[in-house]
């Protein structure tokens, strides 16, 4: 029956082709839009999470109130004993200490007066211990453009296309600065490792990244830190995770009354990105909806204009004593073998599109330029290949396709014998 | 009644005619609190959320275009010296050993986590080159009288668009004033007090700054002494004297 029903679709092009090449064409959109936009919402969030937010974030209330303003006036304090309390209480993350600043990074010309100047972002970290994994996490090796790491104390790395607007090269002095945690100016000396390009503009705009115990120094934050990062060690954010976390944490570690107690924030509770989790996490159903209403309207029309055409063949069947039930399920059999072999030229070519954007990528670093936002988007946005996309189409491809089929047939069963008799007479 | 009528109008014009216009006012300010050249020692403590810190230093100040202070401590703010030579400021840091010109909106930074900016500091001009004064009222402050001016800047270069000064009518010397901001903002307040004669000039020995805009209690002023009219050497107002 299979055999016969497939040689009628192979030979009869016009019963076949339409509903092939639909079908195809949705379940490529599909699979492609899936892993483009998931690509594009992975990178987004845990480059975020690298840099910015971390998988779970700890700092006083009163800083994370003004988080906006980086202000280390209301940084915590006595953080190498919190950090210790922190890996002992949730020995499954990993606890990193940041500073994060703004400050002027001053040139000095051969008689120590100024030969540029230009304003910053900087990030103090811990580059320094051998243990320490955050060079790794900021890609800092790959993102080198010119001279070295920081290895030694006083070093310091600049975004590349800020050492080239400040005509600064590695080995060079320069001077930040900036406000010390008391609210003075602090005036601090570093010479210049090396330059790194991190692929986004706001990052490489203008960043400096030291060690944090440069930046204690010159921010007089002795055993002080902005915020305590968590990451998670299977290295992505994930709800469930997170969840226990912060409630385990709320209880041992936060006082209401004091301003400048711990408080915890997920990543999902930051920079607005808790939208964006959402939407990630939902990304495969949005997708597999959006087309498989989008697929089943146009195939029940197909189905509908196929059955039309197919109106003599079908009275012939009634009047040689086939069941309407028996041509209903050949027809949704047929439908069936439409939608599976779409579905596997349609995965074919999604894959194969994603594959191309998740090599070669899509600069969009015009759009982001001016981006302001704390959400770090690439400048450079790939798809993301993942398990689920090698089946997701099947969803849409298939059911759409019957769907649109039983739909099609009910309203072609809904005439009268006599009415199709007729209409093979004509 | 006419008697009574007549009792109140004068006293109402003896008043009015009693009290200096505002202008003269403001110049009996200026001749208090500007000198020649003065030479005085401070600590200021800042109060902030955490706690407070204590900085010490040393001013010199000729007219109103050249100044130069030396801080003293804490440690980590020793050694550091600022240089104001008409509208330019330059600041040394001895850890950096480098001489850097402050300008622009670094100008608006606080001095040394203070609630005096760089800019309040620059800013030794007279009030009434700068400012056309206006009486709007009285008050009384800790048991002296006052005359409540309101300043509104006539010039562009200032760093608060309007001021209001409570002035003491016997003293003439500023005992509050108000900073405001184009807006209207109040921006900082101080209180002067510990008011002493040096040389034949009132002076407010304490004064307590107070940011608007910034959290914590404040910053006490206090000039723990003071000279006018000192013979200051020049070399003392030059980039150079930084370093030294």
């Amino acid at each position: 029956m299979i055999r016969f029903l497939l040689k009628g679709l192979v030979r009869d092009k016009s019963r076949s082709l339409l509903p092939v090449l639909v079908v195809a064409i949705g379940v490529m959109l599909a699979v492609f839009m899936r892993g483009y936009i998931s690509g594009i919402m992975v990178d987004m969030i845990e480059q975020t999470a690298r840099f910015n937010t971390g998988h779970v974030k700890v700092m006083t209330k009163a800083y994370a109130d003004n988080m906006d303003q980086v202000p280390n006036d209301l940084a915590l304090i006595g953080v190498d004993t919190l950090k210790d309390d922190l890996e002992k209480t949730f020995p499954d993350i990993e606890w990193v200490s940041r500073i994060k600043f703004g400050g002027l990074i001053d040139v000095p010309d051969e008689n120590g007066e100024t030969k540029s100047q230009g304003p910053a972002m900087g990030i103090g970290l811990d580059l320094l211990s051998k243990k320490s994994k955050e060079a790794e996490r900021l890609n800092l090796a790959k993102s080198l453009v010119r001279g070295n790491l920081p290895v030694s104390k006083g070093e310091v790395l600049l975004s590349e296309d800020f050492s080239r607007k400040l005509k600064v090269n590695p080995r060079d002095k320069v001077t930040l600065i900036g406000s010390t945690m008391n609210g003075g100016m602090t005036i601090y000396n570093f010479i210049v490792s090396g330059t790194v390009r991190f692929g986004n503009t706001p990052l490489d705009r203008g960043s400096i990244i030291a060690d944090i115990s440069d930046v204690q120094l010159a921010m007089d934050m002795n055993d002080s830190a902005g915020e305590i990062l968590g990451f998670f060690k299977n290295g992505y954010y994930e709800d469930e995770i997170a969840a226990p976390v912060l409630a385990k944490f709320d209880k041992k570690f936060v006082n209401e009354g004091d301003e400048f107690s711990p408080v915890m924030l997920r990543l999902r509770d930051q920079e607005g990105l808790g939208l964006y989790v959402g939407l990630t996490d939902s990304m495969g159903a949005i997708m597999t909806f959006i087309f498989f209403i989008a697929m089943s309207l146009v195939l029940w029309n197909a189905g509908l204009l196929g059955g039309l055409r197919r109106y003599g063949e079908v009275g012939i069947r009634i009047a040689i004593g086939e069941g309407k039930g028996h041509v209903y399920r050949s027809m949704i059999s047929e439908s069936l073998m439409i939608g599976i072999a779409g579905t596997v030229i349609g995965t074919a070519f999604g894959l194969g599109l994603s594959w191309l954007m998740q090599t070669h990528g899509l600069d969009i670093s015009e759009f982001t330029k001016n981006a302001t936002t704390g959400i770090m988007m690439p400048n450079i946005v790939r798809s993301r290949i993942t398990p689920p996309d090698f089946y997701i189409g099947f969803i849409p491809g298939v059911v759409s396709t019957v769907t649109g089929t039983m739909l099609s047939g009910i309203g072609i069963f809904k005439r009268k014998t006599a009415q199709l008799f007729k209409e093979l007479e004509a | 009644m006419k008697a009574l009528l007549t009792i109140v109008l004068m006293t109402i014009v003896f008043t009015v005619y009693s009290q200096p216009a505002a202008e003269e006012i403001i110049d009996r300010v200026d001749r208090n609190m500007s000198s020649e050249n003065r030479v005085f020692e401070s600590t200021m403590t800042i109060k902030g959320k955490r706690g407070s810190r204590i900085i010490t230093s040393r001013s010199y100040t000729a007219g109103d275009k050249k100044s130069f202070t030396e801080y003293f401590s804490p440690p980590r703010e020793q050694g550091t010296k600022m240089l104001k030579l008409e509208n330019q400021l330059w600041i040394y840091s001895p850890s950096t050993d480098r001489i850097i010109q402050i300008s622009g909106h670094m100008l608006r930074q606080s001095v040394m986590g203070s609630d005096l900016s760089y800019e309040d500091m620059m800013e030794d001009r007279k009030l009434i080159d700068i400012y056309s004064a206006r009486v709007i009222g009285n008050d009384n402050i800790d048991n002296r009288q006052t005359w409540i001016l309101e300043l509104t800047a006539k010039v562009e270069d200032v760093a608060y668009a309007k001021r209001k000064i409570w002035i003491d009518t016997e003293r003439y010397v500023p005992l509050k004033e108000e900073l405001y901001a184009k807006s209207g903002q109040l921006l900082k307040r101080s209180i002067m007090s510990n008011v002493i004669r040096i040389e034949g000039r009132w002076f407010p020995a304490t004064i307590q700054f107070k940011d608007m805009l910034k959290q914590g209690e404040g910053t006490e002023f206090k000039i723990t002494s003071i000279k006018f009219n000192q013979e200051i050497p020049e070399y003392i107002f030059t980039k150079a004297a930084l370093k030294q």
